[in-house]
């Protein structure tokens, strides 16, 4: 024993400087994130893939077998399958494009009362109310639309189609001079889905804007600015990416939304505008619900060609959500 | 153009808590007054409540009154957004909006109310405040950068030439250099000798070197323990506080004893 007290420090720091063996939780958590996240890559190449190979048959028909094989393609009508598919993206992205501009300000609305504007104890419950509505299914969104919603908002297309007809939007049937009479028009399904995603945007901008710095909140105000002022200051630019992001959520949930849309729409196939007129557009979810129980293996792969469409869709309005967030990252919040 | 205050018993309350206990004291125009005082003896606090900015907190109020030539800030048909267009501030760790250029960031506050402002003037302004904050030399080739791009001394002499830029009569600065090193500091302290001539200046800080420095008047701030409220102890011209304080609590704050 001719080590002394004052040696031990030194003793304690002596660890090696080669490599070490890596502990059994560090590579074990390291594996487990690889995987998850090869996993997302892996799910997505098997949708596309699915889509593609599925739905080749149908995208490759250029003999006429597929319309003679498929009842809701009518050759005699001169449609095709690139024909209606494109119908059905038109009308996806009408309604999609009606809910989103409902939705986008009420939600934005919405979510600055309760981070800026509502006192603590009402912005708590609020908040815990529109959580409660992105909870409910969306066949009950169904129903209760077209229960509930299209009679009150039938007296308001009348009045809408009387007075503002000349608006292509508004246009009443020309056959019949008056809007539909049952409101199952392109119009409530673009209302019930903008009320199916208003939860979904307001949750995500409330969160973003709760995140606004105090710091950037108080340069508004000591200079002068109101309570709005300070807000398109620092709040709006602070959370614009979020804002977008948020509204994209919204916007995926309404392109791909099925059952409101098909217990709401009467059905039609159409590039019309006029969004008080019932059987004129469908969309591409809905359609395929629509026919899929009846469909033979032709119809079925028609069927997929469809979703393969609305899957570009959506890639694609990703791909522009990211850009529009990207565009001016150098001025972003988060430096 | 410069002018004074006065604080008449003023009780500064974060809803029941009394934060800040009967402050009265005069600050002169064309001068820099110093508050100085240990953490959480209310000069912050204090320096809020002169151009009303306490009221962004949530059940903050005060009693008694502050007067700005005469008027009183807190008279019923006074509007604080008003106020504050007269007292500008300035922040501890300096805040320009990240998703502004460095010209906008200085013409933020001018562009407020619908307030307009034609081209040639909008770059006149941005010159003369950026002058101002003696900035423009450094930033004169890059005024459409964002205003982050700069150093944190440069960010914070650009928040100054924001509020310079709205023609306050009154600068109030809370901690303007405690986040900054000491160059940038020295850079700010000339620059509040330059700015007396045409603002009343009020600056909070933690550093008595500091005060010493820039302050023609300086006042002392102390609270007896914690949940008791902040007083102003003593406030004098800033060579007399410094050599010959009238309180005991003074001498021991400012020879280091203690805080």
């Amino acid at each position: 024993m001719t080590t002394t007290e004052e040696h031990k420090p030194f003793e304690a720091s002596a660890v090696p400087l080669t490599a070490h063996k890596e502990s059994v939780a560090n590579k074990l958590f390291g594996g487990v994130s690889l995987v998850s996240a090869s996993l997302i890559l892996v799910t997505l190449a098997a949708v596309a893939t699915f889509l593609l190979v599925e739905a080749w048959p149908a995208l490759t028909d250029t003999s006429g077998e597929l319309a003679a094989k498929v009842d809701w393609i009518r050759p005699e009508m001169g449609q095709s399958l690139i024909q209606i598919v494109g119908y059905l993206v038109f009308g996806t992205v009408l309604i999609s494009a009606i809910a989103l501009l409902i939705a986008t300000p009420l939600s934005i609305g919405i979510a600055l009362f309760i981070s800026h504007y509502a006192p603590r104890k009402l912005a708590a419950g609020l908040g815990y109310v529109i959580d409660l509505l992105a909870a409910i299914p969306s066949v009950v969104y169904g129903l209760w639309g077209a229960i509930v919603v299209l009679p009150v908002l039938q007296p308001f297309y009348n009045w809408l189609g009387d007075n503002l007809g000349w608006i292509p939007l508004f246009a009443p049937d020309p056959l019949t001079g008056t809007v539909s009479n049952t409101g199952r028009v392109a119009l409530s399904a673009g209302i019930v889905l903008a009320i199916m995603i208003i939860p979904i945007i307001t949750a995500v901008t409330r969160e973003v804007f709760l995140q606004t710095p105090v710091l950037h909140e108080e340069a508004a105000l000591a200079m002068g600015a109101t309570r709005w002022e300070m807000v398109r200051m620092a709040v709006f630019p602070f959370g614009r990416s979020g804002m977008i992001g948020a509204t994209m959520l919204g916007l995926g949930r309404a392109l791909g939304e099925t059952m409101a849309v098909y217990m709401i729409l009467s059905p039609g196939l159409s590039y019309s505008f006029a969004i008080l007129q019932g059987g004129l557009h469908n969309t591409i979810a809905a359609n395929i619900a629509l026919k899929f129980p009846e469909a033979n293996s032709e119809g079925v792969s028609a069927l997929i060609a469809m979703g393969l469409a609305l899957f570009v869709i959506t890639l694609l309005v990703n791909m522009l959500a990211r850009w529009i967030v990207s565009r001016r990252s150098e001025f972003s919040g988060a430096n | 153009m410069s002018k004074r205050i006065d604080v008449n018993n003023l009780n500064v309350y974060y809803s029941k808590f009394l934060a800040v206990e009967d402050v009265s004291l005069a600050v002169e125009p064309n001068s820099v007054t110093a508050l100085i005082g240990p953490s959480g003896c209310g000069k912050s606090t204090f320096l809020r409540t002169l151009n009303r900015m306490h009221e962004v907190i949530p059940g903050a109020r005060v009693e008694g009154e502050v007067l700005m030539d005469g008027e009183n800030l807190y008279a019923k048909n006074i509007d604080p957004v008003a106020v504050r267009k007269h007292v500008g501030m300035v922040f501890q760790r300096p805040n320009p909006f990240p998703t502004m250029s460095i010209a906008e960031n200085v013409l933020a506050g001018v562009k407020l109310n619908n307030g307009r402002i034609s081209k040639s003037d909008a770059e006149g302004l941005v010159e003369g405040s950026l002058r101002g904050a003696n900035l423009w030399n450094e930033v004169k080739d890059r005024l459409d950068k964002p205003g982050s791009s700069l150093s944190g001394g440069q960010q914070q002499r650009l928040c100054i030439a924001r509020a310079i830029a709205i023609k306050p009569d009154v600068m109030l600065m809370d901690e303007p250099c405690s986040a900054l090193d000491p160059i940038s500091t020295l850079a700010i302290e000339d620059l509040m000798q330059e700015l007396k001539n045409e603002y009343t200046i009020v600056i909070v800080t933690h550093n008595m070197q500091q005060a010493a420095r820039v302050a023609d008047r300086t006042a002392f701030f102390n609270i007896a323990g914690t949940g008791q409220p902040g007083k102003l102890i003593e406030m004098n011209d800033t060579a007399t506080m410094f050599s010959t304080p009238s309180e005991k609590a003074t001498e021991d704050y400012i020879s280091g004893r203690f805080g």
